[in-house]
């Protein structure tokens, strides 16, 4: 679960979990989180969570609010945000349990059932409670039955990938790795470089010959894609498989001879 | 009529660089220019019974009628060409028979999966789907995503909750709102595009562009082309560089050249004789 740390002049006032769906604060009494300052509007801005994930935005209060310094209207909270408020500031902390949970879970599909919902939330009414409460009760209750029915699997691969981080597809280049560079050696643009930083380089004439040169963690790959004949690598023939390419290669492709070499 | 001089088909699946088995299910029909991408959900094997059951269903059954009657025949009761309606029955017919198998018996127990499915006939694209896999088509080297996700976080985009950006970070990318075999009774997205020569359509399931950006997937296609096993077998090995958090699949369908209905009876005759 996710929880808010009120602070003024760098002093923490409270830490307020949050518990509800809609969070609104502002400086009237009927908030959530009520913040008594002449700088915070009477409905100053709310903070709605759908499962895992929290949305601040700002009720068109007069004074604005910002979030890491940058003034917002609607904002997707990351752990660790700090939303201000006139002088006070709110650090929104997504608590490790829960994320991390969210994260061992995270590539699992996952049915979300508008109709299953609905149905709980009739039930939820019949049995007397109160429409937004029967609301969540239902979100929570397809949730759990879409977690429980993902759950072997997930439980499967906890033990396999302890903490995984939830992955931005962040390369998995290391930062360090050392550039490969084509160097052309024969014909009209000889001498000429060619820097291969893209994941994929295509060289040779389309319809004629063309090979490409992949950038891989593992490092760099020449790989045939087009033509009757293969490209050649020292001499040899590389056939229709990848084929690993080493400092100093000698390349020949399309007629054309070339260097291939790391710059680091 | 038979699609596999006017189609180029390539495809590829892998389970990926974590999971230790496939989920995900593919089949490709060239003779009747139909491809179906599934992508399996539920505990243990029963996310890959479920696309597998989805994939044999609606190629083979599609397969038998598409035998006996073209795509493109009027069909009497709407007036539309009748293709959009047999995919409907067999997608229909296809939930059944995993909702059924996931009542029935326990260990198949709310099993389901993500479906996709294209069928070539009249200069046309006919695409039917639930879930997150995706149809992208790379046209005149512009790279577009022709379906929209039947997911939480689509749903949320298109209210305004999130923007695009956003979306990348959020948590819940692996709820979808609409699957097959969930529920007793579904309705596929069906929409029919406008297919040229020279359109080359890629179908993948979450666990490519999960993993790879746009920008990349579009870079390969239009790098790669030339030769579509190796632009199929790049992308999974893109995926799988990245983490290949998820199974991963691909096809790939190039159009050739235009493909119209045989028109009147002289076409009809031509129809029959190819």
């Amino acid at each position: 679960m996710a929880k808010l740390i009120l602070s003024m002049d760098g002093l923490v006032l409270k830490e307020i979990p949050i518990t509800k769906e809609r969070m609104t604060i502002g400086r009237k009494p009927h908030n959530d989180i009520q913040i008594e300052n002449l700088a915070v509007s009477g409905e100053h801005a709310v903070i709605v969570t759908i499962m895992n994930d929290s949305f601040l935005e700002d009720l068109n209060s007069t004074n604005g609010t910002l979030v890491n310094g940058q003034p917002i209207k609607k904002h997707f909270l990351q752990n660790n945000d700090v939303i201000e408020l006139g002088k006070y500031k709110l650090k929104f902390v997504q608590e490790a349990g829960g994320q991390a949970a969210a994260a061992a879970d995270f590539e699992k599909t996952m049915v979300l059932r508008p109709a299953a919902m609905k149905a709980a939330v009739e039930q939820a009414r019949t049995a007397g409670a109160g429409g937004a409460q029967a609301a969540q009760a239902a979100r929570a209750a397809a949730v759990r039955q879409a977690a429980s029915a993902a759950a072997p699997g997930a439980a499967e691969r906890d033990s396999r990938v302890p903490g995984a981080a939830p992955a931005a597809p962040a390369p998995a280049r290391p930062a360090g790795q050392p550039i490969g560079v084509v160097q052309i050696l024969s014909g009209p643009n000889a001498g000429k470089e060619l820097e291969l930083v893209k994941p994929l380089t295509t060289l040779g004439k389309p319809g004629v010959q063309v090979a490409v040169l992949t950038r891989r963690p593992q490092g760099y790959f020449i790989t045939h894609v087009e033509g009757a004949t293969q490209p050649m690598v020292n001499g040899q023939s590389i056939g229709a498989a990848p084929h690993a390419l080493k400092d100093h290669d000698l390349i020949e492709l399309a007629g054309v001879k070339m260097e291939f070499f790391l710059r680091s | 009529m038979n699609y596999s001089q006017v189609l180029e088909i390539a495809s590829c699946t892998d389970p990926g660089m974590v999971r230790s088995h496939n989920e995900d299910s593919i089949a490709s029909d060239p003779v009747h220019g139909l491809v179906v991408l599934a992508d399996g959900m539920g505990g243990y094997n029963a996310g890959e019974v479920a696309s597998g059951m989805a994939t044999t269903v609606i190629a083979t059954e599609l397969a038998q009628q598409l035998a006996k009657t073209q795509p493109y025949e009027i069909d009497r009761e709407t007036n539309q060409p009748i293709a959009a309606r047999m995919i409907r029955e067999q997608v229909i017919k296809a939930n059944a028979t995993i909702y059924h198998a996931a009542q029935s018996q326990p260990q198949y127990a709310g099993m389901g999966t993500t479906l996709l499915v294209c069928l070539f006939y009249d200069n046309k694209i006919l695409v039917a789907h639930l879930g997150d896999s995706r149809l992208y088509r790379l046209r005149d080297g512009k790279f577009e995503q022709v379906t929209r996700d039947h997911s939480l976080l689509q749903e949320q985009i298109d209210s305004g909750i999130l923007t695009a950006e956003q979306a990348k970070h959020a948590q819940h990318k692996n709820l979808v709102t609409k699957a097959l075999g969930i529920d007793p009774v579904v309705e596929p997205e069906i929409r029919e595009y406008d297919a040229r020569p020279g359109d080359l359509y890629l179908l993948c399931s979450d666990g490519l562009c999960d993993m790879v950006d746009d920008e990349d997937i579009a870079m390969t296609l239009k790098a790669l082309g030339g030769n579509l096993k190796l632009a199929a077998q790049q992308l999974v090995q893109m995926a799988n560089d990245n983490g290949g958090k998820d199974n991963v699949s691909v096809i790939l369908v190039r159009v050739l050249r235009a493909f119209p209905a045989p028109r009147g009876v002289i076409g009809k005759v031509l129809g029959w004789l190819k």
